[in-house]
């Protein structure tokens, strides 16, 4: 969290040795992040550290960063979220499927006005989001069975909508923060900037955001403060999918194609990189800045892996097994921090 | 009685300290076979660290300890079972959802010859076992949904059928309807006729002289006499465990406390009939303005759960709860809180928030009154330094990790919480528990100020002191039902005691 970064007078009188092993957590995933850049600087240094290069990893984790937004909040009170990906999917091709698509495009799609369709999107992803936090907190499924079985009936609302076919039309507004740019700068990125900035913001400046943390940090605490323990967990639960939702409309115009299945990867992109940036699984810990540091992790190691001499089929081994060491790293620097403190 | 026969275990001079703490100082204890002895203190008398002692829990102690006429050291709770010696604790260790067979034959199944469990053998052996016992009880029912005085028995077959003749029953009354007291006693009687001895510690004095030979009596981690229940009555006992008040600053309650209620004093909270199922029934009770309502009771009275309901932690089956004659949603704690009833728990980590700064841990009640969106932390600092400086919390600082604190000062911050927007009603349970005598100071001198400023207190407790140096009113609870009430009489705490 921002505010407590900055070691105030009173702890001030500790030494600097304390005060790195408290912010070992945040510091950590920093230190992988410098560490991808120095070695894939030193394997491809023409084409991994140049400008267009860095446009590249920022365009390229723009998507993930709008739905791990979402995700930073969920996971922040300790819950989960599997359904992402999926709520993105369907939200996409809710989108696709009430804009004016090609004659060849063999879809019973329903035209309406892009605003309409926008709406209508906007309001799938939030009807989704309200089921998610209806089971968790009134029913009381557990998330994480919960999100997996909306896992299911994201992937079923795409499949039902576009039965097998692609679906390419979005409203402009949507094409144009997908893929247009302004001033050289990718609207997608400015909007997932936004959304970082956002969610920071309320995380760390609003009376919600405190009551996320402390939710997280110690659930049967915050009961007893009077908080409204379960009202905190549906509405993560719906900015969870509403985040997801946005990031499906702006992927789809981003990929410039809506279909099943094209957000798979982003499930554990997403996850990753707010577990590898620092926020704790258990909640209560991180935010949006670990979340951004861990961004950059998966960005940069996906991208490097592109810029140097290595069998294609290895990549994925080779990013399962940094991805690995870096959470390793991170479960050592908890420990560290509670040791010291 | 079988004063000629040799002990089954015999301790001389058994001490035991904890970091410095005494918790027994040279106690001699014996059970004969075939005897049920009982064993009666209050809280910390050191009744369960002897118990722990024979029971293998704690293996470094002074004195000797003999089993058979041999000299014993149990390194686990293991060796003191293969010695014979097994404990039925308070908080049955039953598992709800396996059958009563497996639960009596837990971790030692019966198997056919291909290593499988032999389901069958099981529940037949386990039958025989229990009726031989009688305790009737079908062998494949799930344990939980057994009421609790069967699980009892049930706990009791297991440990039995794992070889113990010597066994000790930690509190084994007190959750039990007075059928199935009388129904454990039964049982008790049969098993001593076959010569099994059992030690029964309770703090129910009726229970303790009815199914008893010898009563041992324990205070201030001493001995104090041991009779035979024949010869002896409740009020001997509670003498005996409380003192004449000769043994310093720990006894300062044996004297006459006069209780006062202001008369014509607003109503605050009023509830009516509440029940939840298993916990506490048709508990009735209101409490004034700036009046401080003490409810007393054993472990496992209801007080406590009753303190969780009032504020919406858990649901009420039946009844009703008006503060100000507004009636309570109690939905959840939010909607408790927003109607003006805070509680602060008896488990101080279950409210707060160990790895956050104290100013946070103070300002989580109140954000929604100091903020409107968005945080002030500079306003909640600001609250924050003034309750640290009042409240005289240590270190002197908002920004400590909660979790570096000391038990007395982490409970004077879940305190703080309350103290700058007052609620209407605030429940403390186990207010002053596990704390050293100043801090307990303190609690008290925090309780005055809310009384002066008209809020309705209400003291939960297991300690009689706790109660006794709080209240200016008292109910006494007794398995789940108010039994007694103490209203502008003078009380005492033998006179509280008996009347719980």
């Amino acid at each position: 969290m921002a505010e407590d970064t900055a070691p105030t007078s009173e702890q001030g009188r500790r030494s600097l040795g304390d005060w790195l092993a408290r912010q070992m957590t945040n510091i950590a995933p920093f230190i992988t992040l410098l560490f991808l850049i120095v070695v894939f600087g030193l394997m491809a240094p023409d084409s991994f550290l140049t400008f267009s290069n860095l446009q590249n990893v920022l365009r390229q984790i723009s998507v993930t960063a709008i739905i791990a937004t979402g995700l930073t909040f969920v996971i922040l009170t300790a819950e989960i979220d599997l359904s992402i990906a999926a709520v993105a999917n369907a939200t996409g091709i809710v989108l696709a499927f009430f804009t004016a698509q090609e004659a060849y495009v063999a879809i019973a799609n329903v035209p309406l006005p892009g605003y309409a369709a926008i709406i209508i999107a906007l309001c799938a992803c939030f009807a989704l989001g309200c089921v998610n936090a209806f089971g968790l907190t009134v029913i009381g499924i557990p998330s994480f069975i919960m999100t997996l079985a909306m896992m299911q009936i994201g992937a079923g609302i795409s499949a039902m909508l576009v039965r097998g076919q692609i679906a390419y039309a979005v409203p402009s507004l949507i094409k144009e923060l997908g893929s247009g740019n302004i001033g050289g700068v990718p609207w997608v990125v400015i909007v997932a900037a936004l959304f970082l900035l956002g969610g920071h913001l309320v995380l760390t400046y609003t009376r919600f955001g405190r009551y996320v943390y402390m939710v997280g940090g110690n659930r049967e605490a915050a009961e007893y403060s009077g908080v409204n323990v379960k009202f905190i967990l549906a509405a993560v639960m719906v900015i969870g999918a509403v985040c997801s939702g946005v990031g499906g409309m702006i992927g789809v115009a981003y990929f410039g194609s809506a279909q099943q299945n094209q957000f798979d990867t982003y499930l554990l992109d997403a996850i990753a990189a707010v577990v590898v940036g620092g926020t704790s699984l258990f909640g209560g810990r991180g935010g949006i800045p670990n979340t951004i540091v861990g961004l950059f992790v998966l960005g940069v190691l996906s991208n490097g892996l592109d810029h140097i001499q290595i069998d294609s089929f290895l990549k994925v081994l080779i990013r399962g097994l940094i991805l690995l060491m870096a959470l390793v790293i991170n479960v050592y620097a908890q420990k560290l921090r509670n040791q010291r403190a | 009685m079988a004063e000629q026969q040799a002990p089954l275990i015999e301790c001389i001079g058994i001490g035991k300290t904890f970091g410095g703490v005494v918790a027994l100082q040279g106690v001699d204890f014996t059970l004969m076979p075939g005897e049920v002895h009982g064993l009666v203190g209050e809280n910390g008398a050191g009744k369960s660290t002897l118990m722990k002692i024979i029971a293998g829990v704690h293996h470094e102690f002074d004195g000797t300890m003999k089993v058979l006429g041999k000299e014993v050291r149990f390194r686990s709770a293991r060796d003191a079972l293969d010695a014979g010696i097994g404990m039925v604790h308070q908080e049955l260790s039953i598992v709800p959802a396996l059958s009563v067979a497996e639960n009596v034959f837990l971790g030692s199944q019966p198997t056919s010859k291909l290593g499988t469990v032999a389901w069958r053998e099981m529940a037949r052996q386990a039958e025989e076992h229990l009726q031989r016992l009688g305790i009737h009880v079908d062998p494949r029912a799930e344990a939980g949904d057994l009421p609790l005085g069967l699980q009892q028995l049930v706990e009791l077959g297991r440990v039995l059928f794992s070889g113990a003749r010597m066994i000790i029953l930690d509190e084994p009354t007190s959750a039990l309807s007075p059928p199935e007291v009388q129904m454990l006693f039964r049982v008790l009687r049969t098993l001593k006729a076959e010569g099994t001895s059992f030690i029964f510690i309770s703090h129910f004095l009726e229970d303790v002289l009815e199914i008893s030979d010898r009563v041992t009596v324990f205070r201030n981690s001493r001995r104090i006499a041991t009779a035979n229940a024949a010869e002896i009555d409740k009020e001997w006992l509670i003498e005996q465990m409380i003192g004449r008040g000769h043994e310093g600053l720990g006894e300062a309650y044996t004297g006459e406390i006069p209780l006062k209620s202001e008369p014509g004093a607003k109503t605050v909270m009023v509830a009516t009939g509440l029940t939840q199922r298993g916990a506490f029934r048709d508990v009735s009770f209101h409490v004034n303005e700036g009046e401080v309502l003490g409810i007393y009771g054993f472990m496992g009275s209801g007080q406590l759960e009753l303190a969780k309901a009032l504020n919406g932690k858990t649901r009420l089956d039946r009844g009703t709860v008006t503060v100000d004659s507004k009636r309570l949603r109690l939905k959840n704690t939010a909607s408790a809180w927003k109607d003006g009833v805070a509680l602060v728990p008896e488990s101080r980590r279950s409210m707060l928030f160990g790895m956050e700064p104290v100013y946070k841990n103070i300002s989580i009640s109140i954000l929604d009154r100091i903020d409107r969106v968005l945080l002030r932390p500079s306003k909640e600092r600001q609250i924050a330094r003034a309750l640290v400086e009042t409240l005289r919390v240590r270190p002197r600082s908002t920004e400590a990790e909660l979790r570096t604190l000391s038990g007395g000062n982490q409970q004077k911050v879940a305190l703080a919480r309350w103290l700058t927007h007052l609620p209407r009603v605030l429940i403390l349970s186990e207010p002053t528990r596990g704390m050293d005598v100043g801090a307990k100071d303190d609690v008290v001198h925090i309780v005055k100020g809310l009384k002066e400023k008209g809020i309705a207190v209400i003291v939960v407790s297991t300690e009689p002191e706790t109660v006794l140096s709080l209240a200016d009113r008292i109910i006494v609870m007794r398995k789940g039902v108010v039994t007694h009430e103490f209203a502008n009489v003078t009380v005492s705490k033998d006179r509280l005691l008996a009347a719980a």
